[in-house]
């Protein structure tokens, strides 16, 4: 019941080919992470789109298999 | 038939500023949820708190209800605010509290 961080970042890289993203894990219980995902695909979106775009991009895993993943969101300009 | 997302809105429209989490804000059972409490408490907000652990159909239900997979979750005046990361930085920047103004929910900053 945990996720590696090959597998996170595997994920939101796969939705966010464009993404800048840096992943590091609060306790290496592959279960706490914290995670800073800049991609140009936030434009225009509000702060809980953000989140809930890379939500969809973990496919189910948030909140069940990955229990903690505290997320920061910014827009990437060109 | 009312449903459990029924009940939520309920709940979400009873109160000015409503917080769905684990546990009660005397003793928030995770981290997450103790910033926000601690957030909330710092701008000494009147607001009412729900521990989905006294509730699974709620727990499970205000996931479906926000289309969010996590708990804690932050309503103001029937709006979805966000998770605890969000809440955070919006505390930090100032937006939290311009928020609560335009809203018209008093708040008083503590003093540092």
């Amino acid at each position: 019941m945990a996720m590696t961080s090959d597998q996170i970042k595997g994920l939101i890289l796969e939705a966010f080919p464009d993404a800048q993203l840096e992943l590091s894990a609060f306790q290496n219980d592959n279960d706490h992470y914290s995670a800073v995902v800049k991609s140009s695909a936030f434009s225009g979106k509000s702060k809980v789109e953000q989140h809930q775009m890379v939500y969809e991009a973990l496919q189910g895993h948030m909140g069940t298999t990955l229990h903690a993943l505290s997320l920061k969101t910014q827009v990437l300009v060109e | 038939m009312r449903t459990i997302l029924d009940q939520i809105q309920d709940q979400v429209n009873a109160h000015d500023v409503l917080l769905y989490m684990k546990g009660n804000a005397k003793f928030p059972m995770c981290g997450f949820s103790s910033v926000v409490i601690q957030i909330l408490k710092n701008l000494n907000v009147d607001f009412e708190a729900i521990d989905v652990m006294q509730d699974n159909e709620i727990r499970e239900g205000i996931k479906v209800f926000t289309d969010w997979p996590t708990i804690p979750q932050l309503y103001i005046k029937g709006e979805f605010i966000g998770g605890c990361d969000i809440v955070r930085e919006m505390y930090q920047t100032g937006e939290l509290q311009a928020l609560l103004s335009e809203k018209g929910i008093s708040y008083k900053a503590a003093e540092n």
